[in-house]
């Protein structure tokens, strides 16, 4: 099965779920969980279900396209439902065997994890899915975000499009994946893997970096000030980015490190909390029988 | 009386391996102490687990609770009367409370005064009534990582699915975190289905046609068959690293061994690399010739059966292939990183936030390495390589196949030492640096390596001090007890005569950077965190603890003098006039607590002859002392002046109208008792 089928193998299923089906969030970041989608939608007791294709960037994970596992950008699939159902494992191995992978032919196992981001304030527990020794799947209870209990929980499944793939099509090289017939990872994403992991290492100018991070974050507190979350979250992804690219051309020296994760975090929290605030300003709108309490 | 057998399983999302076996003796023991403490009696205990549940089954369960006679004491007979004769408020009010009437009284003498009793009969309640609190139970159950999930407050290891409840062939109804009890147990997520259970005993072989091995015994025994069966058919040695079984064990509930291989060029990586990608990476189990050479093949266990092993097999070492190749890239580009570089990286390096970077930690290291060489007399060729070892041990940190398998720090530092040309000695001390790696570990075995592991260690622990980030309870991050028993297993197995308040004073001092504390405090706090780890040093040689008290009061000069003066103490106390000696010693010690003002003693004021001998005794100690007697001869010293000081409390009044004379007599006891609290608070021995 390539790339492309896959993806549309893995909407249709959590479509019929009830996912909302939306598409990657236009602002670069470095994971799915970033996603307003996921790390908004997590907060609060308002219910959420939702399945989308997102490209995730790391700067400092760049090989110029030519190391046959890493990537600059890769895809994730990403699935949250909130709160969790109880019969989520299910639905997931469905899925698997919705791409063609019978567990019976293989060896699958839920093998703990838990994971923590602590520049986002987010912390939850789960397994990592093993399929025949492969992890291919993480599987996350939150348990909090931005800082905030998660009440109810939300489950996080992110499929790593790529690493799922080079299973399904038994390919060595992750550059050798068929998107769809007749275009493959090279085609696509060779020419980009090569430049930005130039860009990122070698041409970026980190004078204009840092000025953009400064700029970006101040942008985020003013707007948060006027509580316009989402327009603030925009700017707090785009520090995010900016770290990146600067923390991958080794510009930012240990002391400054420290200061700029800790910069970002409170901009994750601040936002957490105004996204909260404002929902609840707006009484919770989707907020139906089963949902969940208010947060304290 | 009638009994049945109880069933209780807990149906959970997979739970993480290591917590397992823990959590199933928790349940078993919880229900074996309600059933104790409700006067139900009961038969064999069995308990059960898998990723997906943990089960105990008790056998034999009485139906009914014991009939409990029991005698209830109530007030004395003088409350319990009035004036007149009469039964009191209180004396109705007790009979009451236990469903008696005053007509039921009688009186028990307890201590010489008279109680008012009644005997009380409860009848037994039936059993499955109790059970009803088999939900609490459930709930009461603790772990060391819990989780909230849907929009439940309950916090549990992982989500409960379902609930198996039986008494007898009876249902007991619970009902936890929304999950109803029912006898539909499940088995193998992909091999089995839904099953009821009849009755409790028919458990396990129900479970098992359902490709569930419930018994974590009999999965062990399969895995460990399988792989014998293996090790014969190949010809092999596969080497059993009990952690990794049990981990495989508690990871699959019905296991099968099956075996994979890769490329024979990958054997030229070194074997710990290999070893760590397949044992923490994957779980698998290495393969080794009759000689302990690594094969070019691996051992897995499936969860599930048979049927498609070859896919299984293909998967595995695909997963193998992708992370040798990443191990190989790895190898080959630290081996181009010269270890200067390594060394400017560490700049950017955080060891931690306030404590600075691994170069600041470095400089530290090799501060320190100086001067313990100094200390211990390490000079020529071997200081040289010892001090260089200070200087680059932690630049493998900074290579790419540390930082993906960090347990290999140090290993693969001697690897690329010796690549980088070091002297062999040089890179052997990088990796016993951090040694022990573990509670009871391996020991560095040259003096470099010591050295620089101490040195690491002393730093690591002044550092946090310093920071007032001291461990407690079961809090220890930065496993600062371990290190703090890797410094003192170094130091005895060196045998070392360092002295260990001024090695504690000289780490601390180097943190004086960034330390939010006096020195002194932090000194105390360390001295006191290194007497917990002499103390359980001492209680496993078995020494007494009031002599382990005595000689912990002392100044810690150094380690192995510490444990010699236990030694001596525990072997001597058995022997005729230690006990007079101890009390010789220990008077001197308590008088001497009234000196108030200290002066120099003036001979001229001795009045009598024993005083005279007692002074020469002890100034020849005290000359003596300063010349470094070993401890042996100490202690014979200061016991030989059992006669002296006897003599002198019997013809020496302290305690005279004279200021003059009385100072000077306390002065001088006061620089005696110094002279033995010096060895050990001798009045702390307990002597019969």
């Amino acid at each position: 099965m390539n790339i492309q089928n896959m993806i549309l193998t893995l909407q249709k299923h959590w479509s019929e779920q009830g996912c909302v089906l939306m598409q990657a969030y236009d602002v670069e970041k470095g994971a799915g969980t970033m996603s307003p989608y996921t790390f908004l939608r997590a907060i609060g007791p308002e219910p959420w279900k939702v399945a989308y294709v997102e490209p995730s960037r790391r700067p400092a994970d760049g090989r110029y396209g030519e190391n046959p596992n890493r990537l600059y950008q890769h895809h994730q699939f990403q699935v949250i439902m909130k709160p969790s159902p109880d019969n989520i494992q299910e639905l997931y191995l469905d899925s698997l065997r919705a791409l063609g992978i019978n567990p019976l032919e293989h060896d699958i196992r839920f093998v703990e994890d838990n994971w923590e981001n602590p520049s986002l304030g987010c912390a939850g527990l789960g397994w990592e899915v093993w399929l025949d020794g492969m992890e291919i799947t993480q599987f996350t209870y939150f348990q909090q975000v931005g800082g905030l209990e998660c009440k109810p929980v939300s489950i996080e499944i992110t499929y790593g499009i790529e690493r799922l793939a080079s299973y399904i099509q038994d390919k060595e090289n992750v550059f050798d994946l068929e998107w769809t017939e007749g275009f493959t990872v090279r085609d696509i994403f060779g020419q980009p893997e090569y430049e930005h992991s130039k860009y990122a290492f070698e041409t970026s100018d980190e004078e204009m970096l840092f000025q953009l991070f400064s700029t970006y974050e101040k942008e985020a507190h003013r707007q948060m000030e006027e509580g316009l979350v989402h327009p603030a979250y925009d700017y707090v992804l785009k520090c995010s980015h900016v770290f990146n690219l600067l923390d991958a051309k080794g510009a930012i020296s240990v002391t400054e490190r420290t200061g700029y994760i800790a910069r970002c975090r409170n901009l994750a929290r601040k936002v957490a909390k105004t996204f909260y605030e404002e929902r609840e300003k707006l009484g919770f709108p989707m907020l139906t029988n089963g949902g969940g309490n208010t947060n304290e | 009386m009638n009994k049945s057998d109880l069933l209780l399983e807990i149906g959970l999302e997979e739970v993480p391996a290591r917590f397992l076996t823990h959590a199933m003796n928790q349940l078993a023991e919880k229900v074996k102490q309600l059933l104790t403490e409700k006067n139900i009696e009961f038969g064999a205990v069995q308990s059960y687990s898998s990723p997906r549940r943990l089960a105990v089954l008790i056998e034999d369960v009485s139906e009914k609770q014991l009939d409990l006679h029991e005698e209830v004491k109530g007030p004395s007979k003088k409350v319990a009367l009035d004036a007149e004769g009469n039964w009191s408020k209180a004396a109705i009010g007790f009979t009451r409370g236990q469903g008696k009437s005053v007509e039921d009284i009688y009186f028990k003498e307890i201590n010489g005064v008279e109680y008012v009793h009644v005997e009380k009969f409860t009848k037994g309640q039936d059993t499955i009534a109790i059970l009803s609190s088999l939900g609490e139970l459930i709930t009461s159950l603790t772990f060391p990582k819990n989780m909230r999930w849907a929009n439940l407050d309950i916090r549990y290891i992982r989500p409960i699915r379902w609930i198996v409840a039986l008494f007898g062939n009876e249902i007991i109804n619970l009902e936890v975190a929304t999950v109803k009890s029912g006898r539909a147990s499940y088995g193998h997520r992909f091999l089995g289905e839904r099953v009821e259970i009849p009755t409790a005993k028919e458990y396990k072989q129900l479970l098992l046609s359902q490709y569930v091995m419930a018994d974590y015994k009999d999965r062990k025994a399969v895995i460990l068959s399988q792989i014998h069966q293996l090790e014969k058919e190949q010809n092999w040695l596969i080497p059993i690293d009990e952690d990794l079984l049990e981990e495989v064990t508690n990871l699959v509930e019905y296991p099968t061994v099956l075996f994979g291989s890769f490329d024979e060029d990958y054997l030229q990586l070194p074997k710990e690399v290999l070893i760590t990608t397949m044992k923490e990476h994957q779980r698998y189990f290495p393969v080794t010739d009759s000689n302990g050479n690594l094969l070019a093949y691996f051992v897995t266990v499936r969860n599930g059966d048979q049927n498609h092993l070859e896919t299984v097999r293909k998967g595995n070492e695909k997963v193998l292939r992708a992370r040798l190749q990443d191990a190989v890239f790895f190898y080959e580009e630290d081996k181009k990183l010269s270890i200067e570089k390594a060394l400017n990286k560490l700049e950017h390096v955080v060891y931690h936030e306030e404590i600075g970077t691994y170069q600041d930690k470095l400089t530290r290291i090799q501060e320190l390495s100086q001067y313990i060489v100094q200390k211990v007399g390490i000079n020529g060729e071997e200081e040289k390589q010892t001090l260089r070892a200070a200087e680059i041990c932690k630049f493998d940190l900074v290579t790419q196949m540390v930082d993906e398998f960090t347990e290999l720090q140090g290993i693969m530092g001697e690897k690329y030492a010796k690549i980088a040309g070091e002297a062999d000695l040089v890179a052997l001390a990088i990796n016993e640096h951090y040694m022990p790696r573990f509670s009871d570990g391996q020991l560095p075995e040259s003096n470099a390596g010591a050295i620089v592991s101490i040195a690491d260690k002393l730093d690591t622990l002044a550092s946090f001090f310093a920071l007032n980030l001291i461990p407690t309870g079961s809090q220890d991050p930065y496993s600062l007890r371990r290190q703090a028993t890797g410094i003192v297993q170094i130091l005895l197995q060196k045998g070392w005569n360092l002295d260990f308040t001024s090695l504690l004073k000289k780490g601390i001092a180097k943190t004086s950077g960034f330390s939010k504390r006096g020195e002194e405090e932090v000194l105390n706090d360390l001295l006191e965190f290194f007497k917990l780890r002499f103390k359980h040093l001492l209680n496993e040689r078995q020494v007494r603890y009031d002599i382990i008290e005595a000689v912990l009061e002392a100044p810690i000069t150094n380690v192995k003098s510490l444990i010699t003066k236990a030694d001596i103490l525990q072997a001597k106390k058995e022997e005729s006039g230690f006990k007079e000696d101890m009390e010789a010693l220990s008077r001197v010690v308590n008088i001497a607590s009234k000196a108030e003002k200290i002066v120099e003693i003036n001979a001229d004021l001795f009045e009598n002859e024993s005083e005279r001998v007692l002074y020469n005794e002890f100034v020849k100690i005290e000359n003596a002392a300063s010349q470094s007697l070993n401890d042996e001869q100490y202690y014979a010293q200061l016991v030989a002046l059992n006669k002296p000081i006897t003599n002198y409390f019997d013809q020496t009044m302290i305690m005279v109208d004279d200021e003059n004379i009385r100072n000077n007599r306390l002065s001088f006891m006061r620089k005696l008792a110094d002279l033995i609290l010096y060895f050990a608070h001798f009045q702390n021995i307990i002597v019969k």
